[in-house]
């Protein structure tokens, strides 16, 4: 992975550049020494790593604002940093770059019952936000599997998503306001405790942006009524074909469950060995399809997801009659990746999108791949929205294992392309899906999108070699290009 | 009268913004015109429609996507939509009567650049929640794509967030991929007796904060209430709260009698069933009750934290004379000002000086909308990202220029 050359003249000045980070932050909140940088050496995804030339622990939104303002001057470049959960590589330390962590921005700042909202910093983890509220009543809707390590920042910067995005939307869809700085250090305000921008939708832009336009320092997110009921069941199919087909008529007949999230048979084994779910074993595929809600609407809903299964070859269904119950149905989705790390070395975890009639194209495919490449894959869906999971199992101590397992990561995302999905659902660009972002995109789009970063970052100095497989200097990205032969406008002098 | 480029494809679309761009020539860009009157008044020699560019090209119902020519008409897409018991979920309004033109005579482009939503807007989200995908030609001249057709997409800068909403000023879209929703089966609207505003919210506040799902939470004073066409809201005598319900029967009714009981705090209560729920949400919706102008009445659309809204109410009538109603639990006011040379601007932008969010000016003469602010003022850091993203896709400033912000 080929990272933007490092600065010799900003690696030569470290010593003044913490002197001059000591200023701004005192205290314990600049990490130089090697020992300690290392705990920040990479992210989610430990295939890359890289000590960041110094890390920078700000407290409040002014200490970050100097910051930004001091390494604009200086030309040092900053990677944001919440939780460091980001399984595409997002906040990967820079060589001569500082790594700026959100961390000890960890305050629920206001919890707001008449305008159900909550504004909390953006070092706050996910699953604190439905904490605060949960006693009463009220919950954050959008539920990343890590969701009680990553932080509300990261979910603004990568647009995270949950089991429950179906039905209640990804973070940019339950985000209402945010707070940020600009690399030149100006503070800025998007959004607020109401609906929608009165121009343009900078805060929508800013979300899944991945770090390159401002770093967050506070969050406003809409907060929901908890439903007053939830109810899953557990449906085994003899073909995850079939499994889709089911899928395809539950949406068909109307019905948008809270969750429907499907294994393959690696996946239901893996994870029934891990956590006991009582999954069955002789199943293909296993969906589990949460509906929440009223409790008559819920208990009603449930039979009708019952027949449908039934008409589409389910080998077995469970309905969750308690809380337990219902628990133990997710307990081995939940903890399907590190039930898949106990079964392998290592894994490597994809995140495509597929239009979700192709998916057993997709599968049949897979299997394939995993034939040619010698690598076992389990699979993990979300598969109410066609979001795909597959798990690939490598060993990274056997040489030349790892880059197997990458080529075949990309042979198939460049599938979900093919078939007319995303590189990504959920876990964003970041520097591991760089490179294949033409798969999707042409130049042109990737030119208008780059002409986005230099609007907020001309100088393009916050988390560079992240999402763009080729840099271009804004500059050269605004020139105008005009096309000779200009017909319908012939009455007009051109300047 | 300006001369009018009707593009067959995007190609040609893409050739005339070229040529604009080449004669560094501005021009207007419209879908089918039911829209024009709203924003800052365009002076150019030449337009563009995207009327020709029109057609369902996609729709997967099992899938929830649909794509289609950013010219295709709302009433030909909503046809679609009903034959297969499904709907743009954010419950496009129809503000072309507002503004003197025919009702049911939008484009889908239309809808999504203005990034307009209805009264579900609380619940299902706005125009740029359903919004998976655009094609588009900007302002240089070239045609490029973001997103694509599936809802969990974080695949790059998410440009449709910036295309909806910009009223043109950014591109032309000359394909629009949209996630549609399965239609309720039932709907039904409780109406609570509120005389006040500062009652009304709370019962809304309480109502939206309840486990029932309410999709949709408006007051109307008892003078609006009049003009409905629903003779259960027209003859209710008094001010309404009104909350909706939806979904399958048996929910709806279970949901309807606990809201009945927990509202009856509030007031007398009453129930609206299937057909006068329906056209009382359309009545909200498309803000009929405003529809005649009055001679010379303006119309703003103010979004603010619902809990603001009553205070910033009193504050208005103190300072003019005014009728309004309240939409989205409070937090979306409509206020249509009485004939005022500035339309209400500067009394309406002082008033809201203490609270955050925004007044757009959605009815004005063409004088109003030169002088006043029609969408609102940006913080100075704001503004200057606004026109450098305008920049960014418009270097030249051809498209709409001035329709939003001078200058942008
Ligand atoms: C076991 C596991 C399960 C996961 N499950 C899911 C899932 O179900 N759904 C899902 O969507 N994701 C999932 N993820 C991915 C990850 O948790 C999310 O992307 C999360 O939002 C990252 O948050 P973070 O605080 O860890 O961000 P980090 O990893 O620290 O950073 C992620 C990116 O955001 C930027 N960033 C972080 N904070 C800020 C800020 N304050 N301002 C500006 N930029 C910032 C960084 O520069 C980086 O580019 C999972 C990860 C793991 C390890």
């Amino acid at each position: 992975m080929h990272m933007p050359d490092p600065d010799k003249t900003v690696l030569s000045r470290r010593t003044e550049i913490i002197a001059a980070l000591r200023r701004i932050v005192p205290g314990e909140g600049v990490i130089a020494e090697e020992e300690e940088l290392r705990a920040y050496e990479c992210d989610g995804l430990t295939a890359y790593r890289q000590l960041p030339m110094i890390v920078v622990l700000p407290e409040t939104t002014a200490q970050v604002s100097e910051i930004l303002k001091y390494c604009h001057g200086e030309g040092i470049k900053i990677v944001p940093r919440g939780a460091g959960t980001s399984l595409s590589g997002g906040a990967l330390p820079l060589e001569d770059g500082i790594t700026l962590g959100l961390g000890k921005f960890n305050r629920i700042l206001d919890i707001d019952y008449d305008n159900r909202c909550v504004t909390a910093q953006p070092g706050v983890t996910n699953l604190a936000i439905t904490t605060a509220v949960a006693g009463d009543g009220f919950y954050y809707a959008p539920d990343p599997s890590s969701q009680i390590a990553c932080s509300i920042g990261g979910n603004v910067a990568e647009n995270s998503g949950g089991v429950h995005c179906l039905k209640y939307g990804l973070t940019a869809n339950n985000l209402l306001g945010v707070e940020m700085v600009l690399m030149d250090g100006e503070v800025v305000r998007l959004g607020g405790k109401y609906l929608d921008s009165g121009g343009y939708d900078l805060m929508g832009i800013v979300t899944g942006s991945e770090g390159l336009l401002g770093v967050i320092t506070e969050v406003t997110v809409r907060i929901l009524r908890s439903p007053s009921t939830a109810r899953a069941l557990l449906i085994g199919f003899p073909s995850s074909e079939s499994a889709g087909d089911c899928v395809a008529a539950i949406i068909g007949a109307g019905i948008i469950p809270g969750g429907m999230e499907m294994m393959d048979k690696p996946a239901i084994h893996a994870a029934e060995a891990f956590v006991n779910a009582g999954y069955p074993m002789d199943a293909e595929a296993l969906l589990i399809v949460e509906l929440d809600g009223p409790e008559v609407e819920v208990d009603e809903l449930i039979q009708r997801v019952d027949m449908i299964a039934r008409e589409n070859t389910a080998q077995s269904v469970r309905i969750s009659s308690s809380e337990d119950e219902r628990n133990n149905f997710w307990a081995g989705r939940k903890a399907a990746f590190p039930a898949v790390g106990r079964i392998s070395p290592d894994y490597y975890c994809m995140d495509g999108t597929i239009p979700r009639h192709r998916l057993s194209d997709v599968l049949t495919r897979m299997t394939e791949l995993s034939e040619q490449y010698g690598l076992r894959v389990a699979n993990v869906f979300h598969a109410g929205d066609g979001n795909l999971h597959p798990l690939i199992l490598y060993d990274a101590n056997t040489p030349g294992e790892l880059d197997k397992a990458e080529e075949f990561g990309a042979e198939i995302l460049k599938l979900c392309v093919e078939v007319g999905g995303v590189l990504t659902g959920e876990h964003g660009v970041g520097v591991e899906k760089r490179d294949l972002m033409g798969e999707m995109f042409t130049e042109t789009d990737l030119k208008q999108q780059q002409r986005v970063k230099c609007a907020f970052d001309p100088t393009q100095q916050l988390n560079p070699g992240k999402v763009f497989p080729t840099l271009h200097r804004c500059a050269e990205l605004g020139r105008v290009h005009i096309h000779e032969g200009q017909t319908r406008f012939p009455d007009i002098p051109r300047f | 009268m300006s001369e009018k480029f009707t593009p067959q494809t995007p190609k040609e679309t893409c050739e005339i913004i070229s040529d604009a761009l080449a004669a560094e020539t501005p021009i207007e860009i419209f879908g089918s015109g039911s829209r024009r009157l709203i924003g800052r008044p365009l002076e150019t020699e030449y337009a563009l429609s995207t009327s020709a560019l029109k057609g369902v090209n996609l729709y997967e119902p099992d899938e929830l996507v649909l794509r289609a020519g950013s010219g295709t008409p709302m009433s030909q897409l909503r046809m679609q939509l009903d034959q297969h018991g499904q709907m743009l979920a954010f419950e496009p309004p129809d503000y072309g009567p507002l503004v003197g033109t025919p009702a049911d005579s939008g484009s889908l482009g239309g809808v999504i650049a203005g990034n307009l939503a209805g009264p579900r807007r609380i619940k299902a989200g706005a125009a740029r929640d359903h919004f998976l995908g655009v094609d588009a030609v900007s302002g240089r001249g070239e045609l490029f794509k973001s997103g694509g057709r599936v809802v969990k997409n974080v695949t790059g800068y998410d440009l449709c967030k910036l295309m909806a909403g910009s009223w043109g000023t950014l591109g032309v879209m000359t394909d629009i991929t949209v996630k549609v929703l399965p239609a309720p089966e039932k709907t039904r609207t409780v109406l609570a007796a509120c005389v006040d505003a500062t009652t009304a919210v709370s019962a809304m506040t309480a109502a939206l904060s309840s486990p029932h799902e309410v999709s949709a939470a408006a007051w109307v004073p008892q003078n609006i209430a009049l003009r409905s066409a629903v003779s259960y809201v027209s003859g209710a005598g008094t001010a309404l709260v009104a909350l909706r319900v939806e979904g399958i029967g048996t929910s709806v009714d279970a949901r309807c009698a606990s809201l009945r009981d927990e509202l009856s705090a509030f007031g007398d209560v009453d129930e609206l069933h299937s057909h006068n729920s329906e056209a009382f949400w359309e009545e909200i919706r498309d803000v009929r009750f405003f529809a005649d102008d009055g001679g010379g009445s303006s119309l703003w659309r103010i979004s603010v934290p619902p809990a603001d809204a009553p205070n910033l109410l009193d504050g208005l009538h103190k300072d003019i004379d005014l009728e309004a109603f309240l939409d989205w639990g409070g937090g979306l006011i409509w206020v249509r000002v009485a004939q005022m040379q500035d339309a209400g601007s500067y009394v309406i932008h002082r008033t809201m000086g203490g609270t955050s969010g925004h007044a757009t000016l959605i009815r004005g003469n063409v004088y109003q909308r030169t002088r006043e602010p029609v969408f609102h003022p940006e913080p100075v850091p704001v503004a200057r990202l606004t026109r450098k993203i305008k920049e960014a896709f418009d270097p030249k400033g051809i498209l709409n220029p001035g329709r939003m912000y001078e200058g942008v």
